[in-house]
């Protein structure tokens, strides 16, 4: 079976490795913690406004599941929540159609039940692999399981970088690793999880992302949602300068997807809001966007109820993942 | 397709208003405002609109002051002020701390009373203006707990006259009254013209937490009510505003005795280093030049880049500068809201034509319908080109470019101000070098226009001097423990023409002469006067000249640092102590011995007046450093010659300053004397000089060189007014410490030291790792 992602878009090739290009990155983190603090504060939705870009994050969520008590059926149950995230009255209330989240997300080991379950719905399958989350396994078994994943028919690959590449600045054994899951990914994007809470300064935050777009990554993703702390606005801020600036360099467009730490609804609007800011509309869009997140979407649910009947929601009244 | 559905394909933001329900609701009850003397609101007068910029809609009818009215604000102030005083630290901190309070429970309607009357973003009024508003009521309630404790003997000024600016409304009516209140004084405050709303409600929140009548009280008005402040009978004015009036009031007050305190303009360097954070540095801009539609006295107006980044720099800042949204004010997205008055519109398109017209190129900053100007930038700006000089106090920078840290010093301090600057380098070595060389009074580090009600400030130059904020801004508002005054003697007038007592012979013919640049130098007029003990050169307005140059050449001095500093004085106390019989021949054993005294008490101090590390952020290394003036003029008493010269030479320079000093008029010579213990000191060479002659012909000529930051006068006050008004000239501190006793404990300590500095406060903001993950600093 081969996989048909449901937002093509452009694939990022990737370029040969130039590390002239993040050498002589500077940042001043208490100035990205200032930028970031404002973000969320000098831009404000309301209204039908605000229920548009409640939406819109649905739209870019990776509905996900990565726990190890997983199974087809919680699987299932995740996959009907991804082809019918918001209850369909609120939905025809707002005049909405056909909305779904922007993948789901599973070990890959779940991806056949994933696949069963979404049908014809045209919801694309993002597996993690490469020894997700900590990726300390050989790489040809890393390899193997991405073979596996797409065997599987998953249309999307998370993959795990070796953190020790990035701490040890050894990025050619980074861009090497990376470029290698690239080839295997064949036709399937890849997003290439740098895990940022374990490389702690956002100067290896923006090395590690500009070694992972010039090894060919469609989306950089912050964290495997198992790190100490997942994405964070000023992490996301850093992501999205590089991928700025490798835009600029090559004229590639990669995406972006912070995962585990965006909770509620006001995550959801602070993080597009970032994405508009610094990136513009193009990357509130699902082939550039995504969200992982499991929790995120209840939130916005009764968001979206309150704003279509006025009464606040409670969250037993909402089909869950 | 629905709403909804279209916005989804737009992703646009939408209208997001603040409610202004509430405030118009007050604004119609009342209608028409009168001041608020002696705790209540008087009836209106004759009345004036305030309006909404952003649209021109009247808000208000506000009463224009009469110099009764602000006579009448005074004497209830006056008659409240005892009181006031009487008061313990802690009662008047519980005031202050209800104050603060109850500013927090009204934060939305300040907020967005602030936004209607002025035109500031409400995201500002919200986030930035009435937060630190409470932190400065928070603080100064400390301040007035511990008052008695932090600050002996000292006692309040009396009534202070404060005249605020329109960029900041509440703000700078916090950082005005808060200090003045601590300290145990009583308030006159004349809000500005365009912006008195926020103060009347204000004067509310005085009414709910009981403060006692008269303590603060409101004249509105225009500029003639604020020069009825000036003029009446305070004890202190305090103004934030325009250099040109900032002159004005110095003017006016010149011989009064009256304190005075200025926060004036600025055109605050805004230094980007080849290893900064290019990102980091752009947002800096945002939060500077694009703040408050660039109506910042701080504002890094003139950015100045490295050439080795600037092509990226610029491309950086013109990205980041067509994502800012400018819009309504009210509404929650908006990044640049209206400019205060369409007079300041107009001016500030003004300049930029001017600007334009010498050759710059505007990037944005189109004026736009109503009172609104995009922000902008000016490039290929000369340094003589007026967008460059001028102040132009709305959203457009200056953009040009350096070569070295040398150079980029070297642009940064080519000014008249000295209020702020901001410089940008991941270099900790770089960076605190350029904080350390930029002549100014704020300095932020990787930042840029951060606030703090413990962080003093106050600007360098033309921009003003005394501090707000902090210990140092407290100092402003109390007067220092009283010292017993000594009549000094009527000095005669200095006779070039011949004949008199004839010099004390029994040896060679001595010739006293001018000390500059570390050399003696005839005068050059070619005169002397008889003085006793022989003849001492006739000095003119070229001889200081020629001092003030010496002096100017000598900057290494500050550079010594404290230790080597001290050194230099303890010799000299060592030559002079090994001379005492000499000049105890000379002027007495008393003035003999003080002499020695002085250089040895301040040679301790060289390297131990200290600034502070402020605690106000967790994040922010925040430090308050004494740094010199500069070079210093110094007209000694017509008395006890040899101790008044060093009680008032010594502290000047053990801090880094060089001074040209004249010394007392009809008895120089033992000062004359002092040039060889000078020379055998190691004293570096036009670190003091000396010009003898007519002190009060001298004084108004070295309070008037511009070269000259700060100005030390004893003597009648005649003289003073004479001094103060020279001093105008370059907005120069004068102290006028009173005649005393030269040889008692008053003549020494740490008082001549403060007056001897002026603060500067450098901000460095770290935090090697992002949030939540474990830094200190977050």
């Amino acid at each position: 079976m081969s996989p048909t992602p449901k937002n093509p878009g452009t694939r990022n090739p990737g370029t040969d490795l130039r590390p002239d290009w993040f050498a002589d990155i500077r940042i001043n983190t208490p100035a990205v913690e200032r930028r970031a603090a404002t973000l969320p504060v000098r831009r404000s939705l309301k209204k039908d406004w605000q229920a548009a870009w409640l939406l819109n994050a649905v739209r870019c969520i990776d509905l996900t599941t990565l726990a190890g008590d997983d199974t087809e059926d919680r699987v299932a149950r995740l996959c009907a929540k991804a082809m019918q995230p918001v209850a369909p009255d609120l939905l025809a209330a707002m005049g909405v159609e056909g909305l779904t989240t922007g993948a789901v997300c599973v070990y890959p080991t779940m991806v056949a039940a994933a696949k069963r379950a979404l049908g014809n719905s045209g919801v694309p399958v993002a597996s993690v692999a490469t020894g997700f989350p900590a990726g300390l396994m050989p790489l040809d078994l890393r390899l193997a399981e991405i073979r596996f994943a797409l065997d599987q028919g998953a249309d999307e690959i998370d993959i795990v970088i070796t953190r020790a590449h990035v701490l040890r600045g050894d990025w050619a054994a980074l861009y090497d690793e990376i470029r290698a899951m690239r080839e295997a990914c064949g036709p399937a994007r890849m997003k290439a999880i740098l895990a940022t809470g374990d490389l702690k300064s956002l100067e290896n935050v923006a090395r590690a992302s500009h070694v992972a777009m010039q090894a060919g990554s469609d989306w950089i993703k912050t964290s495997t949602g198992k790190e100490g702390v997942n994405a964070t606005l000023p992490v996301s801020l850093v992501m999205c300068r590089a991928i700025r600036d490798y835009q600029a360099q090559t004229g590639h467009r990669v995406g972006f997807k912070p995962a585990g730490g965006l909770r509620t609804a006001k995550d959801a609007i602070s993080w597009q809001v970032l994405m508009r800011e610094e990136l513009g509309r193009d990357w509130l869009a699902p082939d550039l966007f995504r969200i992982g997140a499991s929790s995120l979407l209840g939130d916005i649910e009764r968001q979206i109820s309150h704003h279509v009947t006025g009464r606040y929601a409670a969250a037993h009244r909402q089909a869950i993942a | 397709m629905s709403s909804v559905s279209k916005i989804m394909e737009s992703m646009e933001y939408g209208p997001s208003v603040e409610d202004s329900g509430a405030v118009r609701d007050w604004l119609a009850g009342r209608g028409s405002f009168g001041h608020f003397i002696g705790g209540k609101f008087i009836k209106p007068g004759q009345t004036f609109v305030t309006s909404d910029p952003s649209t021109g809609e009247a808000l208000a009818q506000v009463t224009q002051g009469t110099a009764d009215d602000v006579a009448a604000a005074v004497r209830a102030a006056r008659k409240a002020q005892t009181g006031w005083a009487k008061l313990s630290g802690g009662e008047r901190a519980r005031y202050l701390y209800a104050i603060a309070r109850h500013v927090q429970k009204r934060e939305r309607f300040l907020s967005v009373l602030e936004t209607l009357d002025n035109g500031k973003p409400i995201r500002e009024s919200r986030d930035i203006d009435i937060p630190l508003v409470a932190r400065h009521f928070y603080h100064h309630a400390g301040w007035a707990e511990l008052r008695d404790s932090e600050f002996p003997g000292h006692a309040p000024l009396g009534v202070c006259g404060q005249i605020i600016p329109w960029n900041f409304p509440l703000l700078m009516l916090a950082w005005k009254i808060a200090p003045a209140l601590a300290a145990g004084n009583t308030v006159v405050l004349k809000p500005a013209e365009y912006t008195p709303l926020t103060a009347l409600a204000f004067a509310g929140i005085c009414q709910e937490v009981g403060l006692p009548a008269g303590v603060f009280n409101i004249v509105t008005g225009d500029g003639a009510t604020g020069a009825a402040l000036v003029g009446a009978d305070v004890d202190k004015i305090a103004f934030t505003g325009s250099t040109e009036v900032g002159r004005a009031i110095a003017a006016t007050l010149a011989g009064t005795g009256r304190r005075l305190t200025l926060e004036l303009g600025g055109k605050s360097p805004f230094i980007v280093m080849a290893d900064a954070d290019l990102d980091a540095a752009v947002e800096g801009v945002v939060d500077s030049i694009w703040f408050n539609q660039g109506q910042v006295c701080c504002a890094g107006s003139r950015i100045l880049v490295a050439e080795a980044v600037a092509e990226r720099f610029e491309a950086l800042l013109n990205a980041r500068m067509a994502r800012l949204r400018l819009g309504a004010p009210l509404d929650k997205s908006t990044d640049i809201g209206a400019i205060v008055d369409p007079v300041q519109k107009d001016r500030i398109t003004a300049i930029c034509r001017a600007a334009t017209d010498a050759g710059a190129e505007l990037i944005g900053g189109q004026p736009a319908d109503g009172c609104f100007i995009a922000p902008g930038y000016l490039r290929n700006v000369t340094p003589a080109n007026p967008g460059m000089e001028q102040e132009i106090f709305g959203p457009i920078a200056t953009l040009s470019t350096f070569r070295t840290a040398d150079e980029a010093v070297e642009l940064a301090n080519n000014t008249r101000y000295g209020l702020a600057g901001s410089v940008w380098s991941e270099s900790a070595a770089v960076a605190t070098d350029i904080a350390a060389r930029v002549k100014a009074g704020v300095l932020w580090i990787n930042c840029a226009n951060l606030f703090d009600a413990a962080a003093p400030f106050g600007g360098y130059r033309e921009s003003g001097f005394g501090r707000e904020g902090g210990r140092a801004g407290m100092l402003d508002y109390l007067a220092e423990p009283a010292v017993k005054s000594v009549k000094e003697p009527k000095a005669q007038a200095p006779m070039a023409a011949t004949g008199g007592e004839a010099g004390k012979a029994g040896g060679i013919d001595r010739t006293a002469k001018l000390y500059v640049g570390g050399a003696q130098k005839r005068p050059d007029g070619g005169a002397s006067y008889a003085v006793p003990g022989g003849l001492a050169p006739l000095g003119n307005r070229k001889d200081i000249r020629n001092a003030v140059e010496a002096a100017a050449k000598a900057g290494a001095w500050a550079g010594m640092g404290g230790h080597a500093r001290a050194q230099v004085l303890y010799y000299i106390a060592e030559n002079l102590a090994a001379r005492t019989g000499d000049f105890a021949d000379l002027t007495g054993k008393a003035e003999a011995e003080a002499a020695v005294a002085r250089a040895f008490h301040y040679a301790a101090w060289a390297d131990k007046f200290d600034g502070r590390n402020l605690q106000a952020r967790p994040g922010h290394l925040l430090n308050v450093i004494p740094e010199p003036w500069g070079v210093m003029g110094i007209a000694c008493p017509n008395t006890q010659p040899l101790a008044g010269f060093m009680s008032l030479v010594m502290p000047a320079i053990a801090m880094g300053n060089r001074v040209v000093v004249i010394p007392a008029q009809d008895d120089p010579l033992a000062v004359a004397d002092l040039y060889q213990v000078f020379d055998t000191s190691d004293l570096p060479g036009g670190v003091v000089n000396i010009v003898t002659g007519a002190r009060d012909e001298l004084a108004p000529v070295l309070a008037a060189h511009d070269e000259v930051a700060a100005m030390w006068y004893v003597g009648p006050s005649a003289g003073l007014e004479r001094v103060e008004r020279a001093a105008g000239g370059n907005l120069k501190p004068v102290w006028s410490p009173v005649n005393r006793d030269w040889t008692g404990g008053q003549a020494q300590g740490e008082r001549f030291l403060r007056h001897a500095t002026q603060w500067k406060t450098i901000w460095l903001p770290y935090g090697a790792l992002p949030a939540g993950s474990g830094s200190a600093a977050y």
